[in-house]
């Protein structure tokens, strides 16, 4: 959600039960905004905050002008001082996937993982046990990582495509209208298309170049694992996604309000085919 | 019962003088225009007073029509009740008089009923009149007396019937203290003058009688129809309006409102707001922790609430939480009805887990029939349903509150049923997603015994068993102490406030988990809060005693035995080495002010916080619970046996073609050996 309505983008987004104290706010409203002016961030987005055992992580995220390139993500433990975080790699997606469980809420923690390696001496080839750390941090990255890439939301024409190739934010984007907001077709991932170049000819004749140029939510396997539902009597629609249980978007159709929070333990919900 | 005066003479006419001095301006202002030209000055005085006196009922059945419409409606019964008494006494027939009364007094704007009373008491002494001359007197004392005691026993009986506010009464004391009022001049202009007789006594009683009726408080509030007027006619004099009989209603009205609306305060308190729970105080706290709705939904879910409260009887409310579904959300408060107030509800039946195993049941059938070659007689299966559990009665156990859910504050409140142990066993079992509908089917391996609310309720009843926890000692057992040995594994199954508890520190409240405990009863395998062997028949208590040393047996083996109540967190089984709590102060920053949160790691979205003196559980979430591994659903039952082998079945092979084509040409060489033997016996 973005940092300049965040008072009413935790209010809108309350709907799934996690929010933040008075006094976290108050420091995230003054600490973004520091933020901002240091590393000169066009837009800063209050990502959200992964519930550990025994610390909490607020998670920020920068963007530059461009708003696909690739987003500095930020990481602190009281919403005052903020850290940043290195990028993602495949690799760190790699070894990450080994770890099971609940963050532990201290970013130097290693969760230990007995591998068995093969290692080659001469000619000889034996298995060994080695004992794989890997550092929580790199898990934070990664799991940030992949929540974005796989359900960060934004709706319709929220964004557009100018004709060199950077994408803008829409300032004429008034919001969705009622009956476009509860459609999942409405929403795209915030993320690069990738399937995107899969879709026919025919389909593609439909869409509008600067508007349409990210995958939607419609087609997400499995389908279903979207929740999109009306709260406050029709005034706002919140998607919630069941993959990542936590992930919250919320619009107020015919206003510009937007926005996603992540609030979670950070464990994606491998059990969703059997839930639906 | 009534209080007769003691002399019967009714005062006559002239008593107009004092009343004049009791009421002037509304006398003058009601003048109407009466065709009278040849009645005396006397008797004009007359319609004046009956003006006067049908101007006081007017209002006051004004403020009958619009405040007392009980006595509205009394009033015809009671009249027709008054003439019926007085046609029977008098036995008379008024032809041409009647005629006569009602065109003299339409002009008057009361009702009807006076008119006609009226009209029959004055041609009663009409009539009266007319039969005797001489004995004018007598029968004018007569003729007084009767309607007189009539008024009087009216009198009384309004008085009986306790302020019932009706017309004729209301004119009562003025008629029954000079009865003359209620004759229309113009038939009996001469009687006024004959009854004449003033003797002081009974007319003051008379006032007497009339003031202490007027100052007889209403029903509704504290206020007199005496005090009343005084207000009314203080007003009128104070301000002096231009047209004050065209303003009269009004002011009337309004003078009502002024010293009426103080009294009417006190009847509106509301009594049940007290089951009502402060929602803001909780979600102020919840905020603190960062948790929980924000202010104004919590504020419409406390509206919803106390509609609820209105709705039902309702002993003590809560809002449990609340649990997210695809395409609605349930909002669920947990709510104790008043003792003896729960009404039963219409039993629903189980119908998956019941008719999945008679389903069973007769495909175990048709496999044995189908194996059967030689036999007519069906085999009846030899599988028999497992027995059921009995779930727990209510107010007890897992059923010990009643949950009503609702999809947003506004909609209608749905009460969920009581909660089976074999849903709660089967719940264990799948990890489903609510949808937000509650008729909707749970389909899922193994079947679950109901719809979602069943599902809901069941999954309600595991949360609230696992986490509700309050801080230590905020809760303590009864004085009953006796009873712990000797209920074994059941345990004491009911707590009660403590009055002396002090609250303990935050820090120490983050610090250690052995500060809070569970207030809610745990939940055993078997379903339920206290163990019942299923196999005991509870009707057939007469068991031999081979039978029931066989039961006991059973019994210890699979008696299940579960934490007691107000058990301390820290005692509570590890996810994974994992603590299944996690306890923070709300703000690090300020310590001293902050709010102990307590957070749920096996049932992400259960938070329970405490601050001094005050603790609160809520649930917001999906409604699962936490599974470090992923979730392995039941496998299929193995295959059942088709058929026991035993002596009376068992499995051949088939004879094959060559088989039974040896067989058959053996036969044949028999037959024609036999023939053979019978041709030789014959030729013999």
């Amino acid at each position: 959600m973005d940092e300049e309505s965040l008072l009413l983008s935790l209010e809108l987004a309350s709907g799934s039960g996690q929010g933040l104290s008075p006094d976290r706010r108050a420091s995230l409203l003054t600490s973004l905004m520091l933020v901002k002016r240091d590393y000169r961030f066009d837009r800063v987005l209050f990502w959200g905050r992964i519930l550990g055992l025994v610390a909490d992580y607020y998670i920020a995220q920068g963007l530059s002008e461009d708003q696909l390139a690739p987003r500095k993500t930020l990481y602190s433990l009281n919403c005052m001082e903020w850290s940043l975080l290195p990028p993602a790699t495949e690799e760190m997606e790699m070894q990450t996937s080994v770890v099971k469980g609940r963050f532990m809420g201290d970013p130097s923690h290693a969760y230990e993982h007995t591998e068995l390696q093969r290692v080659n001496e001469g000619e000889k080839v034996f298995e060994e046990e080695v004992v794989v750390q890997v550092k929580e941090e790199i898990r934070l990255v990664s799991i940030i990582d992949q929540i974005d890439k796989a359900v960060a939301v934004i709706p319709r024409g929220a964004l557009f495509k100018t004709p060199f190739g950077p994408i803008r934010v829409n300032r004429t984007f008034e919001g969705l209208s009622s009956s476009e907001a509860k459609k999942l077709s409405s929403y795209f991932h915030f993320r690069e298309p990738v399937e995107l170049k899969n879709k026919t000819l025919l389909e593609k004749a439909d869409l509008d170049p600067s508007l349409d140029f990210m995958d939607s939510l419609e087609h997400d396997i499995p389908k279903g694992s979207w929740s999109i539902q009306m709260e406050r009597g029709n005034t706002l629609v919140v998607l919630r996604s069941l993959l990542w249980p936590g992930l919250t978007f919320y619009h107020a159709p015919r206003t510009k309000n937007y926005g996603y929070i992540y609030v979670g333990t950070g464990e994606k919900n491998i059990d969703l085919p059997f839930m639906l | 019962m009534g209080d007769l005066p003691p002399d019967p003479e009714p005062p006559p006419q002239p008593t107009s003088s004092l009343r004049n001095s009791q009421v002037s301006e509304r006398r003058r202002s009601r003048e109407h225009s009466r065709p009278q030209p040849t009645v005396p000055e006397e008797v004009q005085q007359i319609p004046l007073d009956a003006q006067l006196l049908r101007g006081c009922r007017e209002l006051v059945s004004s403020q009958i029509n619009r405040g007392w419409s009980q006595g509205a409606s009394l009033t015809p019964s009671e009249n027709f009740i008054f003439q019926a008494e007085e046609a029977q006494r008098g036995g008379i027939e008024y032809p041409s008089l009647n005629t006569g009364f009602p065109s003299e007094v339409q002009p008057q704007t009361y009702s009807s009923e006076g008119r006609l009373q009226a009209s029959h008491n004055a041609s009663l002494i009409l009539q009266q009149l007319q039969q005797g001359e001489g004995n004018l007197f007598q029968q004018l004392e007569s003729a007084y007396q009767e309607p007189r005691a009539d008024l009087l026993g009216q009198y009384t009986r309004y008085q009986r019937e306790d302020l019932q506010f009706s017309q004729d009464t209301q004119h009562g004391p003025y008629l029954r203290d000079d009865p003359a009022l209620q004759f229309s001049p113009s038939e009996l202009g001469f009687m006024p003058f004959n009854m004449e007789v003033t003797e002081p006594e009974p007319r003051e009683l008379a006032v007497q009688n009339a003031k202490a009726y007027l100052l007889q408080t209403s029903i509704n509030c504290d206020l007199s129809l005496y005090e009343h007027l005084v207000n009314l006619l203080t007003k009128i004099l104070n301000q002096r309006p231009k047209d004050p009989l065209f303003l009269l209603e009004s002011l009337h009205r309004s003078t009502r409102l002024e010293f009426y609306s103080p009294g009417s305060g006190k009847v509106t308190v509301e009594k049940a707001g007290t089951a009502v729970p402060n929602i803001m105080e909780k979600a102020f706290y919840l905020e603190q922790a960062g948790v929980g709705l924000s202010s104004d939904e919590s504020f419409r879910i406390f509206m919803a609430l106390k509609q609820l409260v209105g709705q039902q009887p309702i002993h003590t409310c809560r809002f449990w939480g609340k649990i997210l579904g695809l395409s609605r959300s349930y909002l669920v408060a947990e709510v104790e009805f008043r003792e003896g107030e729960e009404e039963e509800e219409e039993e629903e039946e189980m119908m998956g887990g019941g008719d999945v195993m008679e389903a069973h049941g007769e495909e175990s059938d048709e496999g044995n029939e189908g194996e059967e070659k030689a036999t007519d007689v069906t085999r009846k299966p030899t599988w028999k349903p497992p027995p059921v559990v009995p779930k727990e009665e209510s107010r007890n156990g897992a059923n010990k509150y009643l949950y009503f859910v609702c999809n947003e504050p506004g909609r209608p409140w749905v009460r969920l049923p009581h909660v089976t142990p074999i849903q709660i066993v089967q719940a264990r079992k799948i990890k489903k997603f609510f949808t937000g509908f509650l008729d909707a089917p749970v389909i899922s391996y193994p079947p679950f015994p109901g719809n979602e609310a069943n599902y809901l309720r069941a999954q309600i009843a595991r949360i609230s068993a696992a986490t509700h926890i309050s801080p230590l000692g905020f809760y303590q057992f009864g004085e009953e102490e006796g009873d712990e040995e000797e209920e074994g594994g059941a345990g004491r199954d009911s707590y009660e406030e403590n009055p002396d508890f002090e609250g303990i520190p935050v820090l120490e409240l983050v610090d250690s988990m052995a500060n809070w405990v569970h207030h809610t009863q745990h939940i055993l395998p078997q379903g339920r809060c206290t163990w019942v062997n299923p196999l005991q028949k509870t009707e057939e208590e007469e068991l031999g005693e081979e039978e029931e040393k066989a039961d006991e047996g059973i019994d210890e083996a699979g008696q299940e035995v579960g934490p007691p109540l107000l058990t301390p967190l820290s005692e509570d089984a590890e996810i994974m080495h994992m603590s299944p709590w996690t306890a923070r102060l709300s703000c690090s920053l300020s310590p001293q002010y902050s709010v102990a949160v307590v957070r749920s790691n096996l049932w992400p979205g259960a938070y329970a916080y405490a601050s001094a003196k005050k603790f609160e559980n809520i649930y917001i979430g999906w409604g699962h619970k936490y599974s470090p591994e992923n979730f392995n659903p039941s496998l299929p039952a193995p295959v059942q046996q088709e058929y026991p082998s035993g002596p009376e079945i068992v499995e051949m092979s088939d004879p094959t073609v060559e088989e039974e084509q040896a067989l058959a040409a053996a036969e044949q060489e028999e037959e024609a050996e036999e023939a053979e033997e019978e041709d030789e016996g014959q030729d013999d």
